[in-house]
């Protein structure tokens, strides 16, 4: 196997629009707006830009992007398909293409009127469920937050986690929120608050739930060479890895030998690995978090504690800015906006770059992980 | 949308066909491997195990224990509206495989992990069955 190229792309630019429950403008437009954010950001020009990543869920096509923002030659194009798992691996494509030589500046975006639109679930065309659904559709089991429920229930069944578990961990992201004023939800929130909200899916509540949201993120790779003159302090991709692990089934995983070993157990091996570093290197991170749960075993799949010491970990306020493991600090998907977790990868730059609003002190290296229901992805960002 | 918002059905295809053909008979099978015998669900062409396109369907016991559930609660799919709140099982099969599905006439209160279960039949359209649990004697 060749040597992997850690440290080969940095992040320069970063740019988003707000965040809401309906933004009234189309995904193509709040596309543009944040790529064009994220240029500005870093000083480039369009005219500069080689390469686009995008998520195979992406409704604007690169030709879209280049026809609008003046790209006079794209020469690398990429998708990374399954949603939530996309985002850590779109960034990780755009370093490779830079690292290789095939492209020298990369922008990745995620544009997602998912407040204002369709719920994906309630929106099939006909009752017949064809492909992975077929096994789980037709009992109801339809909704994101119900497949990950019976994940959550099998945790707690296996290792002793509770509700109040889970409520630490909204209550440490909700937190990190109030201090966000991108954040959509930033009420603080206590134990009362969260046990006390309705049931979604037993075991979840909805506030396990992260939020509905429209809204567009961008950012912009070049190499560290170029990135030494630009605006911005760089920040390194150190490694990025994905992950799907045997016989996954998306977002209904149960049959595997161990179902609590998600496709994030794999990204988490291989990531550690790329990045020659492990969990004790790490002095912040930003978990996908569609669903508070997700936070738990990610804590557990990428080593941060043992199987089943989740969400004692969780409760012992390690979450929260001061504790062992900062985590979540803009807020995250459960409550500053749900954007496929891209907004989670732009709080890790400004992390890096000492402008959070609940910034880690000293901050040199940052986890990101992409979500665990589905095949995923990770990355490890750094100063130079 | 229809005022009469359909379930969802099963969309067979060759590797599931015969699996939900059996279930409309009110026959739980299981595909295995022609050639190693391993066993394997949900059914796709090739054995993970050998590789092979051999398939053979082996009647399953039907009996299980359950190994998660969920309770789902408003907003749920229109189809299941005036079911809600209501379980969502996995079963782990006396065979060793996981099943999705319904755990029949059970409140949710009374639902635990390991508790034994058997083979129901929801005859939801013309046609079409649904394995569904109720608990074993």
């Amino acid at each position: 196997m060749n040597d992997y190229p850690r440290d080969a792309a940095a992040i320069v630019g970063i740019g988003h629009t707000e965040f809401s429950k309906d933004i009234g403008r189309p995904e193509r437009t709040v596309a543009l707006e944040a790529i064009k954010m994220a240029l500005d950001d870093a000083g480039i020009s369009p005219k500069d830009v080689d390469g686009l990543v995008k998520f195979s869920l992406e409704n604007t096509m690169e030709v879209e992007i280049v026809r609008n923002m003046g790209i006079p030659n794209l020469a690398y194009f990429d998708d990374v398909a399954y949603g939530g798992g996309a985002g850590c691996g779109a960034v990780g494509h755009a370093a490779m293409a830079i690292a290789t030589g095939v492209a020298e500046t990369v922008v990745v975006w995620r544009a997602r009127n998912r407040g204002s639109g369709g719920r994906p679930w309630a929106t099939r065309p006909s009752n017949k469920q064809y492909g992975e659904m077929q096994w789980f559709l037709p009992f109801g089991l339809s909704r994101p937050v119900d497949q990950i429920a019976m994940l959550t229930r099998r945790h707690m069944i296996e290792y002793g986690t509770t509700a109040e578990h889970l409520g630490h961990v909204a209550i440490s992201v909700r937190e990190h929120a109030t201090r966000n004023p991108n954040a959509m939800m930033r009420k603080p929130m206590t134990m009362d608050d969260y046990l006390n909200v309705r049931m979604v899916s037993e075991p979840l509540r909805l506030y396990d739930c992260c939020l509905e949201s429209d809204g567009a993120l961008a950012l912009v790779l070049t190499t560290p060479e170029r990135a030494a003159a630009l605006k911005q302090p760089a920040v390194l991709v150190r490694a990025a890895s994905q992950g799907i692990g045997p016989d996954h089934l998306v977002m209904a995983n149960y049959f595997t030998p161990n179902p609590l070993d998600t496709p994030a157990r794999y990204a988490a091996q291989e990531l550690w690995r790329l990045a020659g570093m492990g969990p004790e290197d790490i002095d912040c991170a930003q978990f996908y978090d569609a669903f508070s749960p997700l936070i738990v075993i990610s804590l557990e799949e990428y080593g941060f504690c043992k199987p089943g010491e989740g969400g004692p970990m969780a409760a012992s306020g390690a979450l929260k800015l001061g504790g062992a493991l900062p985590s979540n600090t803009s807020g995250s998907s459960l409550s500053e906006a749900y954007v496929h977790g891209m907004n989670l990868i732009l709080e890790g730059v400004r992390q890096i770059r000492g402008t959070s609003t609940s910034q880690v002190a000293d901050c040199s290296s940052v986890l990101v992980t992409s979500g665990n229901g589905v095949p995923t992805s990770s990355l490890i960002l750094r100063k130079p | 949308m229809s005022s009469q918002p359909l379930r969802p059905v099963p969309g067979p295809d060759d590797a599931s066909a015969p699996f939900w053909e059996a279930c409309a008979r009110h026959e739980l099978v299981m595909q295995t491997c022609g050639q190693c015998g391993t066993l394997r669900f949900p059914p796709r062409p090739m054995c993970p195990a050998c590789n092979s396109f051999e398939v053979a369907w082996k009647p399953a016991a039907g009996r299980g224990r359950i190994w998660s559930w969920v309770i789902a609660h408003p907003p749920v799919l229109p189809a299941f509206a005036d079911k809600a709140p209501y379980n969502v099982v996995v079963v782990e099969l006396d065979e060793g495989v996981r099943m999705i599905g319904n755990l029949l006439d059970v409140p949710a209160s009374e639902i635990n992990e390991g508790m034994p279960v058997e083979i129901a039949w929801e005859d939801v359209e013309d046609g079409v069955s649904l394995p569904a649990w109720r608990p074993a004697p």
